[in-house]
């Protein structure tokens, strides 16, 4: 009995001890803590296929990037396993080397670049914009808004839609004296940096009070859950506006405004007018935001959408021919694969940033060897 | 399983006395010996694999809780317990409080909690006292049972295109803004979604009232109103109170719905109709893109504090019940 008593103790005890490592297990993985390039295990994905990719992040690509794969793989066989989870969450996912290439709306800051384990290359992929779309029942003109007013409205201090700011530049419109009603992503989103990056570069207030982020403190406003979250909030309620994706916009028939670009411009949001936008001195490394654009004709709450690759890529147990596979996808999408963008309503890279691409790509490096020609 | 009986009469419990005193020669006497052992470690076996499912459980939360903690250290190292009543959530500038959402989550399930039982109470008594039997309580009781087993998401759909209109024209008959989504229509959702809960356990409770008192306060002349308000409540006033707590413990961490209908503002709410936010909410909708470290932190944090609002609400529940049933 007492013999028996000590073996169930025993045995409880070593359970215990198991349950806590693989606890402890569980929380270092999921603390984001980055071993160095000897995490073989994780390297690849956990396939040693060199015909199978894995790539992580942005869900504004994620269209675009199906239709681009799918076609990708019927010219080479070359499969790719895309997972939507957001920017940041791609981010993390290359920096912990369990993916081979992310993707996202926002060049990765300081903070992600030291917790990288290496260097990481940003290549444009395509152009997003993000559009005012407003629920004006009897409005039948497009609205204009000029970057002030916009400030304005989302820091709460325009709450009405016959305000006489909105209506020196909508001089042709009849505005209601309906509250206004605005509607931002609660979910951290690329669609909102690139918005909260235009406010700020437009508004000094905006900059100090609000500040640019995927997610920020909101002055004032209702948030919606993805861009149909804030499309449902802006179709609901009457006198709402609200920021969504333009591919969103157009594929519901939501009515969206004008924007005055630094030009002085009132700009419609549109393919070519995005495309425009991008038409500007991209630097060596591509890290530029496209809001508030020099480019007279292009719309100014634009942005580029990245690739994200270790600039090393021998790392873990990675081949030279997945390696080579991995570039020569990227080359292939910012070249022949930006024709499925427009369909989708995805703005084609400007020949600027389509050479900018090519030089950081042909800047990877595998073994300290460049890899593409 | 035993095949040295040798009589087909012999029941367990003077299995082994047959045995002993029926046994011959020593080999039956060593194999009844063995078999003695066998069972005796079978016994052990099944009491120690119990013994370790349970343990499991134990391990399972307290590990939870430990991973929280843990993680959430960063935070609780740079803001500290102003964490609890910081009034501002400004991923920007790496200030973080979670008052609003405290404040959005208690509100938002007390309200939900407040306009639920008088539903489930109803629905307990009816299908407990009134009709136990019969195609239309098997009809309620079945339809009760499945609003607990609609996926929330639909609720939150529900809510988006039905509840948030109706809640809006309302809004706007009584002069506050016009806006539908909130805490109140999220009370609303959460308020249906919660009812099974309490309204199932109350009804097994009620069936389990022993009917000789019910019968004795009839025989004294009671009516039924008169015999569930002072025989069948106060007999099951501890098992309904459980339900009630269990919705509740529902309410507070329902994330999907709350999420879609309460409007996601960290501005603390200053009506029942003004939007606010949920802690499970905020989890689900930032923590894809929580880029830095000590955010992604007050996030898990965040997760902490719902782990612990459940697990004090539940040990208050615990002592009143407790209470009702010690008197």
């Amino acid at each position: 009995m007492k013999a028996n008593f000590f073996k169930i103790k025993s045995s409880l005890a070593a359970s215990a001890l198991f349950a806590a490592l693989s606890m402890g297990m569980v929380s270092c993985g999921g603390g984001g803590s980055t071993s160095g390039s000897d995490s073989t295990s994780a390297a690849g994905g956990g396939s040693s296929d060199d015909n199978s990719l894995i790539g992580a992040g942005s869900s504004f690509d994620n269209p675009l990037f199906s239709k681009m794969f799918s076609e990708y793989n019927k010219l080479n066989g070359l499969k790719v396993n895309y997972q939507s989870v957001g920017s940041g969450a791609g981010i993390s996912q290359l920096t912990n080397k369990t993916v081979d290439f992310g993707a996202s709306d926002a060049p990765m800051n300081g903070k992600q670049d030291s917790a990288a384990p290496a260097a990481v290359l940003h290549v444009p992929v395509t152009t997003g914009a993000v559009v005012l779309s407003y629920n004006l029942a009897d409005v039948k003109d497009t609205l204009m808004l000029s970057p002030g007013v916009l400030a304005d409205i989302f820091l709460g201090k325009i709450t009405k839609w016959n305000d006489a700011k909105i209506a020196a530049i909508n001089k042709a419109v009849k505005l209601p004296s309906t509250s206004i009603v605005i509607a931002h992503r609660s979910d951290g989103s690329g669609t909102s940096n690139i918005f909260t990056t235009y406010l700020a570069k437009v508004s000094e207030e905006w900059s100090t009070k609000v500040g640019k982020g995927s997610s920020v403190n909101w002055p004032v406003g209702l948030g919606g859950k993805g861009n149909e979250g804030v499309a449902g909030l802006v179709k609901q309620t009457p006198g709402a506006i609200g920021y969504i994706e333009l591919a969103y916009a157009i594929q519901n028939n939501m009515p969206y405004a004008k924007v005055q670009n630094k030009a002085g411009n009132f700009i419609t949001p549109s393919i070519a007018s995005v495309s425009a936008a991008a038409n500007i001195t991209i630097p060596p490394d591509s890290k530029v935001s496209l809001t508030n654009t020099d480019a007279a004709d292009g719309y100014p709450i634009s942005g580029f959408s990245w690739v994200l690759i270790y600039k090393e890529q021998k790392y873990g147990i990675r081949s030279l021919a997945k390696a080579t596979n991995v570039l020569k996808l990227i080359s292939w999408q910012i070249h022949d694969g930006q024709q499925y963008g427009a369909p989708l309503y995805y703005a084609p890279l400007s020949p600027a940033a389509v050479s900018v691409g090519d030089a950081i790509l042909k800047s990877a490096t595998y073994d300290g060897k460049p890899i593409l020609q | 399983m035993d095949t040295s009986v040798e009589n087909g009469l012999v029941t367990r419990s003077d299995r082994s006395l047959r045995v002993i005193a029926s046994a011959k020669s020593p080999e039956a006497i060593k194999s009844r010996i063995k078999r003695s052992f066998r069972q005796i470690r079978t016994e052990s076996v099944f009491k120690r694999t119990l013994v370790i499912m349970g343990l499991f459980m134990i391990i399972l939360v307290l590990g939870i809780l430990l991973t929280l903690i843990v993680q959430s250290l960063p935070s609780i190292k740079s803001l500290g317990l102003k964490y609890l009543w910081g009034r501002v959530w400004d991923p920007v500038q790496d200030i973080y409080g979670a008052w609003p959402f405290l404040l959005g989550t208690l509100l938002s399930s007390f309200l939900a909690l407040l306009i639920s039982i008088p539903f489930s109470i109803a629905v307990a008594i009816f299908l407990g006292e009134y009709y136990p039997k019969g195609w239309l309580p098997d009809l309620l009781k079945n339809t009760v049972e499945l609003i607990a087993a609609v996926p929330s998401v639909i609720y939150g759909f529900w809510g988006l295109a039905v509840l948030v209109p109706i809640v809006r024209n309302l809004e706007s008959h009584i002069g506050v803004e016009p806006v539908g989504v909130g805490i109140f229509s999220s009370s609303l959702i959460l308020a249906v979604m919660i009812i099974p809960y309490a309204a199932s356990l109350g009804r097994s409770m009620i069936q389990m009232v022993p009917s000789p008192l019910k019968e004795a306060a009839y025989g004294l002349g009671a009516t039924r109103w008169e015999v569930i308000r002072s025989v069948v409540l106060p007999y099951t006033k501890s098992g309904l109170f459980a339900g009630i707590l269990l919705s509740l413990g529902r309410a507070l961490g329902e994330t999907m719905a709350v999420t879609m209908v309460i409007g996601n503002t960290s501005i603390i709410p200053k009506s029942i109709f003004a939007p606010g936010n949920t802690m499970a909410s905020v989890i689900a909708n930032e923590f894809t893109e929580a880029d830095k470290a000590v955010y992604l932190s007050a996030l898990i944090e965040l997760g902490l504090v719902l782990f612990l609002v459940t697990v004090v609400i539940n040990m208050i529940g615990k002592r009143i019940i407790d209470r009702f049933t010690n008197e």
